[in-house]
């Protein structure tokens, strides 16, 4: 805004309306500033709120989904989110260093993937991983299955010792606060449970068999909807009791069950009880948990964001020693990026010198054969796409039509029929012929507006034929050719269904590979990355076209 | 209410017990069905989709023809918190990995799955085939080879063995193969003498990669890779190739119902299997319906219903020699099945758990070499 505007009472001089030199009002009496605003914000207003309904429209159902879904390729909270207490342990590991990492880590380990087993979270993570390292999908299963292993050994021994241990009631009692486990016995099966609460001194004598205690008793309560006062624990809290009685001292305690947990207290001091480390137990799962690799995948891809899915869509990948290029053999986005490019192009150039002639006909020829002509660009627009790229095939394979033609008339011999389809060739000319109206359109409604006077005019004053079309004609008709290139060029370079079945191998795009990571890698962070680059490459473009070009001499029509 | 509640409970077992499945409480009264389209849906709408609902008068139910995208779509549908599916048909390999994402549904098999009539539970007689919790076995197909007959050079034997897929001196001519590593790595190496016990050990390496890729340069130049199932019969029919690997339903009804000149050649056949998943969050009415229709739709009669439609394996051992004819043209289906002895001499089973693991990092390098 400028200055002039927000401020007109501070003109001097007198003017009729000013004698006492106060703001300038309006008919009412409010300052005619503040009522000019008034009237310009409730137009304003009006105006937005017509365009309103267009406006959220296309924010919820374009721009937001659109984000959302380029925003997955930065996205890894998933690591973080089922691994949380291995990721911490993993914060002094040395990923670039290598080696296998300190025994706490394989605690932390121990007790999140038991966790994530429990709420079926390792396979999605093991999954995920595995896009980065091949074999953590059947590494995480197979984790998942045996993890139990590890507790077993100190459940079966607590058990030996009192069949209480591997019970529910007991459990509840020793853990859970003696009001909580009154009102869950009132609990009559309707609304919520009330929500476990453990013992207020236990947490101090038993930290870690409290709070795995507290998870289980929370997810039976949340995602089970079972009572804890009905089911026995897991063997996780039979491990963290071991812990706890191993570092601490429970003597002090005279709590219910203490009777039970001084006996226990007695068995894992004894040098009969049988432990075991868990990075024994993790070996035991699988020998690649003592293998570096694993451990400097998690810890590389731990941040919540990462930069892993863009460097995997340049062809390069995340390693401990920072970024590095792909194996030459695994090097594939960088081609189709190039190629994707090179062949809209391509097929951009062939629409345009297609489409020229017929949209220049179309404009100058008289009304009732221009419609006539009008409804053959238009008619194959309105067929199927699927449909007439599969009537390319039919007409440009080895046994096709045009090969057919061609042997018939002995142009080309029986066994040595061309190859038209399933390369590069085959997707240009089906891409052009489905592309060409895109072009055709807007040349003919800028053509159509060029005042035929114009040329004669040019030919009277004795230029010929080409100079007319060259000088004259041809510049006028310029926009129309812009228009046209950027609608083919765009829409050509997103083109998906057409390439995937004319293409064959040398006649794919990069969008083939989205939707593969789409629909049957189910690796979206990457289709996402390759979705953001395609984007930033168009936005680029036009951008570059704006400054060469100048996007005000693109017109639709008129 | 807890009274109401338990009357609700007892008089649904009391329907159940009664075998009167139809109008139970608290089962909805619609479904939507996700299958492949095609001969294969209609095998399954004829052989228990209209028993079904010929048995249970009120329901409907409604197919999505989604099957080859279930896997992305039920994801989005999962993070969207709408599941409008109820019961989706999907390969193993496919029905892994939506267990492993969450999904699908894990499910008792025995609880769930009617026992056999001579008293075998159902992971019994299901077997091996249950290949993941959340994976309720229908059909065994197989991944095989076609070939034209008319195209077979004059002296030379019909191709007989995996091996003639490289040969091109004696079996000059394209080929159609699968646009996917999977299957073609394995015949590659088999066909470079490597054991097939020793195939997938090879294949975890770098270098026994690189082995298959090089084989299946010999052959390069003379392929097209197809996308979609249908794609090798129209190949075959056109003439376009020479031979191509596809289900084996398809080639029985280019060749039985078409009568096209295509020969099947066995040798080295994949065996893999197709079957329900239950999506994970159906609300309660729903998932009742749902386990009511697998229950009948997966039970030994059913299953051997559907081998007169289609030339695919019934997955229940019980089920086999229930195998009749075909329901409109009245041969035998019995030698049309992958799994019958004639034509299972030489086989390979889908290897689940490796192809899960290597999937991404062997695609990535069998699509840069295609693009090379």
């Amino acid at each position: 805004m400028s200055d002039a505007a927000t401020e007109p009472d501070k003109i001097t001089g007198a003017t009729p309306d000013r004698a006492d030199n106060g703001p300038v009002l309006s008919a009412d009496g409010t300052p005619l500033k503040r009522s000019l605003n008034r009237a310009l914000r409730a137009q304003k207003i009006r105006a937005l709120a017509l365009i309103a309904p267009l406006l959220l429209f296309v924010l919820v159902s374009f721009i937001a989904p659109i984000g959302d879904m380029l925003f997955r390729s930065v996205e890894n909270q998933i690591v973080r989110d089922t691994m949380p207490r291995t990721v911490e342990a993993l914060a002094d590991y040395d990923a670039a260093a290598g080696g296998v990492p300190r025994d706490e880590v394989f605690e932390a380990a121990y007790y999140d993937v038991f966790f994530a087993a429990e709420r079926k979270d390792h396979t999605r993570l093991g999954s995920r991983l595995n896009y980065e390292q091949t074999g953590a999908s059947s590494l995480f299963r197979k984790s998942g299955r045996g993890i139990d292993d590890i507790g077993e050994v100190y459940q079966d021994q607590f058990e030996d010792l009192n069949g209480d241990w591997d019970e529910a009631r007991p459990w509840a009692e020793l853990m859970g606060d003696p009001d909580w486990i009154a009102e869950q016995e009132g609990w009559d099966g309707d609304g919520r449970m009330p929500a476990f609460e453990l013992r207020s001194e236990i947490a101090e004598i038993l930290p870690r068999t409290a709070e795995t205690y507290s998870i289980f008793a929370r997810f039976m309560q949340r995602e089970e909807g079972d009572s804890p006062l009905e089911e026995e624990p897991w063997s996780v809290v039979h491990t963290a009791l071991y812990q706890d009685l191993a570092a601490g001292d429970v003597s002090s305690y005279s709590g219910p069950r203490a009777d039970m947990l001084r006996a226990a207290d007695e068995l894992v001091a004894s040098p009969d009880f049988k432990t075991i480390s868990f990075r024994d137990g993790f070996e035991e799962i699988d020998e690649d948990w003592v293998a570096p690799e694993i451990w400097q995948t998690i810890k590389t891809y731990s941040p919540a964001y990462t930069s892993g899915y863009f460097l995997n869509s340049i062809d390069m990948q995340k390693t401990p020693e920072g970024p590095a290029l792909r194996d030459e053999d695994e090097r594939i986005y960088g081609l189709l990026f190039q190629r994707t490019m090179f062949m809209s192009l391509v097929i951009t150039l062939s629409c345009i010198l297609l489409g020229y002639p017929i949209a220049y006909l179309l404009s100058n020829l008289p009304s009732s054969k221009a419609n006539l002509l009008m409804i053959l660009v238009l008619l194959p627009f309105w067929t199927s796409l699927l449909v007439r790229t599969s009537a390319w095939k039919v007409m440009l394979q080895q046994q096709g039509v045009i090969n057919d033609t061609l042997v018939w008339l002995g142009l080309v011999a029986d066994d040595a029929r061309l190859t038209m389809i399933n390369n590069q060739f085959g997707t240009i000319v089906a891409m052009t012929h489905i592309l060409l109206p895109f072009m055709i359109l807007p040349m003919y409604s800028v053509m159509s507006t060029i005042p035929p006077s114009y040329v004669r005019a040019a030919k009277s004053l004795g230029a010929t034929n080409w100079t007319t079309f060259w000088r004259v004609y041809f510049p006028q008709s310029v926009p129309g050719i812009g228009a046209g290139s950027i609608l083919v060029f765009i829409l050509s370079i997103g083109y998906y269904i057409t390439p995937e079945i004319v293409g064959g191998t040398s006649g794919i795009f990069i969008s083939n590979r989205i939707a593969y990571h789409i629909s049957s890698s189910l690796n979206w962070g990457l289709a996402a990355a390759l979705g953001t680059i395609l984007l930033v490459v168009v936005l680029v473009l036009y951008w570059a076209y704006d400054r060469i070009v100048g996007i005000d001499n693109v017109k639709l029509g008129g | 209410m807890k009274l109401s509640k338990t009357l609700l409970a007892t008089s649904a077992l009391t329907v159940a017990a009664a075998g009167a499945y139809a109008a139970g409480h608290g089962m909805a009264d619609s479904m939507t069905l996700v299958s492949w389209g095609g001969a294969y849906q209609a095998s399954q709408q004829s052989a228990y989709v209209e028993p079904y609902i010929a048995n249970n008068a009120g329901v409907t139910a409604t197919w999505d023809e989604s099957s080859a995208e279930a896997v992305a779509k039920l994801r989005a549908m999962n993070e969207a918190g709408n599941i409008t599916w109820d019961l989706v048909d999907v390969v193993a390999a496919d029905a892994i990995r939506l267990c492993d994402e969450g999904l699908a549904l894990e499910v008792d098999h025995d609880e769930l799955l009617a026992a056999a009539p001579d008293g075998t539970s159902a992971s019994d007689d299901f077997g091996d085939l249950i290949v993941s919790d959340c994976f309720i076995p229908q059909i065994v197909y197989s991944t095989t080879f076609g070939y034209r007959t008319d195209m077979v050079p004059a002296g030379v034997e019909p191709p007989s063995d995996i091996c003639s897929v490289f040969d091109l001196e004696t079996y000059p001519g394209k080929r159609a193969l699968e646009k996917r590593p999977i299957n073609n790595m394995e015949w590659a190496l088999l066909c470079d003498g490597v054991a097939k016990e020793d195939v997938y050990d090879v294949l975890e390496t770098d270098e026994g990669q690189d082995q298959a890729l090089a084989k299946l340069d010999t052959i390069k130049d003379q392929v097209i890779w197809w996308n979609a199932g249908a794609d090798t019969p129209q190949l075959l029919a056109d003439g376009e190739v020479f031979m191509g690997s596809t289900y084996n339903g398809r080639l029985f009804s280019a060749i039985v119902e078409q009568g096209q000149p295509i020969g099947m050649m066995w040798d080295a056949q994949v065996f893999d299997l197709d079957g329900w998943i239950i999506p994970a969050g159906l609300s309660d009415d729903r998932l009742a319906r749902v386990n009511d229709f697998v229950n009948f739709a997966t039970d030994t009669q059913r299953l051997a219903d559907q081998a007169k439609f289609i030339s695919y394996g019934p997955a229940r051992a019980s089920s086999a020699p229930m195998v009749s004819q075909h329901a409109t043209l009245g041969i035998d289906m019995a030698p049309h099945m992958p799994t019958d002895p004639n034509n299972a001499t030489n086989t390979f089973l889908y290897n689940y758990e490796f192809w899960a693991d290597y999937r991404d990092d062997i695609d990535a390098k069998f699509q840069a070499w295609l693009a090379q």
